[in-house]
């Protein structure tokens, strides 16, 4: 291993330009003659529009236009779209409503846009849009997605009965039922995943500029795929051809999947920038971006798992219900189906799944991919019933796992995936060591004697990331596919360019993706740059979430490299006047076998671009080589999280005491940051179980909307974490890499609940478990304790 | 933020005349509470009067058998004073508890007084010691001093000057976090100096800082932790919201007490 190749943990490139401010950010940039957009926003969740007068809001000083939504549907603006498609049980396709980038008729969340001011600055624009005067009449909203059905429930969108999106459904409903009329024990939970808000770091911006010359449009933007939304803004709204726009997706400070989406604001800022003739910026506040960024999880749930008296599990059953918001957003449709009940078999060999998922319309924000998508809402399902169906027949719960643990593969699950790899006795048997779960029981007599209650609790994880390849992804409704592209510019002096489709945010490509480079063509790593997030300048590419950068865009990477290897050797052949079959090329070096002639990397990048040595006849100039990558597979991911609490008896406050990640994400390319993407993803795992969680009042009012209210994780409230790895393979790529970034997020929920249920003794407990909730369940279970 | 003018007097008489002068205006100390909320255009004083360059009205200061803050004096600065640390050290712990190292760092004893933010630390303390708000016009008693959420006793153009804290023999909080803002969900000050006994609490009571009669009358036997054993209070005119019912708070008050007397009487 070099000490830049794959395995090292090299500090991370980009993160000079990050501590010290010097990134550049979409609000960074600053365009000649720009514009300030500030939005006017629904103050309520459901209204019609009787009207709107911009009038007083026009006069106002800075002013440059006051735009509605009347206009954009004159000028023929197209809708925003939901692009992977879902049918219901019955067939039908699944109901998009029409989603205007500026409502005009009504307005189905708080929030919602209905006019935007343009004006010279943010102050003026905020001043003129307090001026614009809409009469609302408001009507009753629905937020509470069990209640989206019902008779009588508020009805959102026109022809879309029952606020009922699809009913779809996977698995075999018969197998299951006779399987639970077998079954000698039954687990029933009712389980509510809790609607997070994403709060990446860097709040939602966008800036667009029109050049009347060419009649081009640019969009700087804050995208983890910036190819994505010009596809879809020049597709499906119809602002531009393709080749007319350019999207540029700068530094961006976090996603998590919050940014994947197509939003209105920008589509706003591309129309406005052209008629305006003036390059138009909006940069969401905190406050906005609570109330617009689409949320993540929300779900429902009914669950049961059906076990034997030796505790085989024979069958898991889930009726889900999944809020999706006032809109479909951009994926919207995909998590709680495709990435969500396909990966109800855990890492458990189960013989029959049946899942149901209704996704419904509310009076809310949209919901969409959060990190993780889909998949911790799964894990969280399976890895509660195995834990309480343990508890329940008095089964070591990790015992109750290893008897069910997929022992060979590959191996189909009831439920389309096909797990290609993985080793789930070795992780759980390595956390179980680390975790010193042995002197579990000493500790808890310990606690007690200082008023508190210890617990444990296991999370044996599967994740499906890379998501890919893309014909299987089309056959599920994939509205795109899911391949990744990589071109290799190497320089006349050996330096080298790597062009990816795919888009950091936080990730830390530059570093990895160099390490790669490094490794393969034995340059120093200083010599490579990886460029991404400009349309004009990478041809077409997926972008990065669902841990796919790695499986799929570095899979990319490594097959433009074999192509540019095998072009450079014909260079070298030449340069060394040698036979094309006796070139070797190890370290950076050419060598012709069997003599001591060589030549170094430089001369051969030199020799390819001043062409002396052969003839165009012969060799096409220069070095330059792309590659589209499709995997075969998706990579399954997996591990065991450990997680053990003590709670406050007196106030219900829990205290995480001690962590163990054990994961095995094949192939490690940089450890360094790959443990920094667990602890960022537990992180977010406990926040989700232990403090966030968004709420909407009954009229539709979001209560968490500030910091002071929506609690996110901070350092105080985590532990430091044992991390520990395991690795096999995965078959599915040319690195065997698996994907990293979600783990975390994934696993711990359930390890959390799992654990403070442990310690209350009851498993009447919702997340967020806050100290007051933990309380009112040890209250509930033992009256007199909590008294 | 709408647009403002700003003054920086230096002295207490030219605030106190712009005060007048301005009807609108508002006094700025660290910021932290008036800042957001005209950032949020919820607040649009047309005058701002930064106290920073005021003179005299820094520091911890022992003054016989009180100790006197001034008023712009900053949490983090109160929090490591020498002389509170030694004579008072149960009140130290309050501006040490307040929010982050940012806000410790800008937000001040005056501020904090005058706004009277129902889950703010420092009205616990104010009212748990008894002690005196002296402005530029007159000295007003804590007891007298509270009169609501965000509500006091102090008259338009009223100046905070310095708060006078009388030395209590025990003293201690006990303060439970808000999850995610890190103000007081709930907070507890108990103080004995001679005879009176005083619990007072922050961050429960839907008006505010308030005394709690039956824990004071209960602990007048003995000041210890197992006098309010078992003892509770009422859930009614407690604050209930997302983050704690009325319930958990009234809970939490009993909890709380006995934690600070614990610690007082260690
Ligand atoms: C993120 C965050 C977390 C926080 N956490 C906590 C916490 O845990 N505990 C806590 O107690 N507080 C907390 N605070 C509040 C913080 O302590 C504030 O600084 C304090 O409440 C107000 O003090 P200030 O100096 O910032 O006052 P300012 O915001 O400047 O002023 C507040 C009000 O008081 C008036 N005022 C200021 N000085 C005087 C004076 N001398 N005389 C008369 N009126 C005056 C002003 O006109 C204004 O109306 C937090 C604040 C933030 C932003």
């Amino acid at each position: 291993m070099s000490a830049t190749g794959i395995g090292a943990a090299v500090r991370r490139k980009e993160d000079f330009r990050f501590v010290t401010g010097s990134g550049q950010y979409t609000d960074d940039v600053v365009r000649p003659g720009e514009t300030r957009a500030v939005f006017v926003r629904s103050p309520h969740a459901h209204a019609k529009i009787k009207s709107i007068d911009v009038g007083a809001a026009r006069k106002m000083p800075g002013v440059v236009d006051v735009l509605t939504g009347a206009q954009l549907a004159t000028d023929k603006i197209g809708n925003l779209i939901c692009g992977w498609m879902i049918h219901s049980k019955d067939g039908s396709p699944m109901k998009m409503a029409p989603h205007p980038a500026l409502a005009a008729a009504k307005v189905n969340c708080v929030g919602d846009a209905v006019a935007v001011v343009i004006a010279e600055t943010y102050e003026q624009g905020r001043d003129a849009a307090e001026k614009v005067k809409v009469d609302y009449d408001v009507l009753t909203a629905v937020v509470d997605p069990a209640k989206a059905q019902a008779p009588g429930a508020p009805q959102i969108h026109a022809d879309i009965a029952n606020n009922t999106i699809y009913q779809w459904h996977l698995g075999d409903a018969k197998a299951t039922a006779a399987a639970f009329a077998a079954a000698a024990h039954v687990t029933k939970l009712d389980i509510v995943n809790n609607r997070l808000v994403p709060n990446a770091m860097e709040p939602r911006a966008a800036l667009a500029e029109y050049d009347v010359g060419t009649d081009n449009l640019t969009l700087w933007n804050t995208s983890q795929n910036p190819h994505v939304a010009r596809l879809v803004i020049a597709a499906f709204v119809g602002m531009a051809p393709e080749h007319k726009l350019r999207v540029i997706a700068p530094d961006v400070g976090g996603g998590f999947g919050s940014k994947i989406f197509i939003y209105p604001e920008e589509v706003v800022c591309l129309w406005a920038a052209r008629k305006v003739r003036r390059p138009v910026k909006w940069t969401c506040d905190r406050s906005e971006a609570f109330l617009t960024d689409c949320h993540g999880r929300d779900h429902v749930t009914h669950a049961e798992l059906a076990l034997d008296a030796q505790g085989k599990i024979l069958a898991l059953r889930a009726k889900t219900i999944a809020n999706l918001g006032a809109y479909m957003s951009t994926f919207s449709s995909s998590v709680p189906t495709y990435l969500y009940a396909t990966l109800l078999s855990g890492q458990y060999d189960i013989p029959s799944i049946y899942c149901e998922v209704d996704a419904v319309y509310t009076n809310t924000a949209p919901v969409d991919a959060y990190r993780g998508a889909g998949r911790p809402e799964a894990t969280f399902v399976v890895e509660r019933l195995v834990e309480v169906a343990a508890r329940q027949m008095k089964i070591e719960p990790a015992d109750l796992r290893k008897r069910n643990f997929i022992k060979t593969f590959p191996h189909q699950t009831p439920v389309i995936m096909a797990y290609d790899a993985g080793d789930y006795h070795a992780s759980l048997k390595k956390a179980l060591e680390i975790a010193d779960v042995k002197g579990f029981a000493k500790r808890k007599r310990d606690a007690v004697r200082h008023g508190k209650l210890r617990g444990l609790g296991f999370s044996t994880y599967i994740e499906a990331c890379g998501i890919a390849p893309s014909q299987a992804v089309g056959s599920l409704g994939a509205g795109v596919g899911l391949w990744e592209s990589a071109e290799v510019r190497v320089n006349p002096t050996g330096s080298v360019e790597v062009l990816t489709g795919c888009h950091a945010h936080g990730q830390g490509h530059e570093t990895t993706f160099a390490q790669l480079v490094s490794e393969r063509l034995g340059i120093p790593f200083e010599n490579i740059s990886i460029v991404h997030g400009d349309t004009d300048k990478v041809q077409f590419g997926m972008g990065t979430y669902g841990s796919r950068s790695a499986a799929v865009g570095m899979s990319a990477i490594v097959k433009a490299l074999d192509k540019v290897e095998a072009k450079a050797k014909k260079v070298a052949a030449h340069l060394l006047e040698a036979a094309e079959g006796d070139i070797e090329f190890k370290d950076g070096k050419f060598t012709v076998a069997g003599t001591d002639k060589q030549a170094a990397w430089g001369d051969v990048a030199l020799n390819a671009y001043i062409a002396h040595k052969f003839t165009g006849q012969e060799l096409e100039p220069g070095l330059k080589e792309t590659s589209f990558y499709d995997p075969t597979n998706f990579t399954f991911p997996a591990g065991c999280h450990i997680c053990e609490v003590e709670v406050d008896i007196d106030t219900g406050k829990t205290d995480i005491v001690n962590w163990t990640a054990v994961d095995d994400f094949g192939t490690i390319i940089n450890p360094m940051i790959v443990e920094g993407q667990v602890h960022g993803g537990i992180a977010q795992g406990i926040g989700q179980a232990l403090l966030e969680g968004a709420v909407y009042d009954k009229s539709g009012q979001l209560v968490t909307g500030s910091m002071m209210d929506y609690t996110m994780p901070r350092a105080h409230d985590l532990p430091s974490f044992h991390v520990g790895m395991t690795e096999t393979k995965s078959p599915s790529n040319p690195l065997g890499v698996k994907g990293c970034g979600e783990a975390g997020a994934i696993a711990a929920p359930a390890a959390v609940i799992n654990a403070i249920t442990d310690a209350i003794g009851t498993e009447d407990l919702a997340m967020p478990a806050t100290a007051n909730a933990v309380w009112s369940a040890l209250k509930r279970a033992t009256p007199r304790q909590a008294a | 933020m709408y647009n403002f003018t700003f003054h920086r007097p230096t002295t207490v008489r030219q605030a106190a005349g712009l005060l007048a002068r301005n009807p609108e205006a508002k006094l700025l100390a660290g910021g932290h509470s008036l800042i957001p909320v005209m950032k949020q255009r919820l607040a649009q004083p047309s005058a701002l009067i930064d106290l920073s360059l005021v003179e005299g009205l820094t520091g911890v200061e022992q003054k016989g058998r009180s100790i006197v803050i001034g008023a712009m004096t900053r949490h983090a600065d109160a929090a490591i004073s020498p002389v509170l640390q030694q004579a008072l050290p149960g009140l130290a712990a309050v501006p040490a508890a307040v929010g982050d190292p940012q806000v410790r760092n800008r937000g001040t004893i005056g501020g904090s007084v005058a706004n009277n933010d129902p889950n703010a630390d420092y009205p616990a303390a104010v009212l748990g010691l008894g002690a005196t708000i002296i402005t530029n016009k007159r000295r007003i008693a804590a007891d007298d001093f509270f009169t609501g959420m965000f509500s006091t006793a102090l008259e338009d153009g009223e100046i905070i000057v310095k708060i006078s804290f009388p030395i209590a023999k025990k003293a201690a909080y006990e303060k439970f976090k808000h999850p995610a803002s890190g103000f007081a969900l709930v907070g507890v000050f108990v103080s004995k100096r001679g005879a009176d006994i005083r619990v007072a609490v922050t961050g429960a009571g839907s008006n505010g800082v308030f005394r709690v009669k039956s824990f004071e009358e209960a602990l007048k036997k003995r000041f210890a932790a197992k006098s309010l054993e078992g003892m509770t209070i009422p859930a009614t005119g407690m604050n209930s919201d997302i983050h704690a019912s009325a319930e958990y708070r009234a809970h939490l008050v009993g909890v709380l007490a006995r934690r600070a007397l614990a610690k007082a009487t260690a």
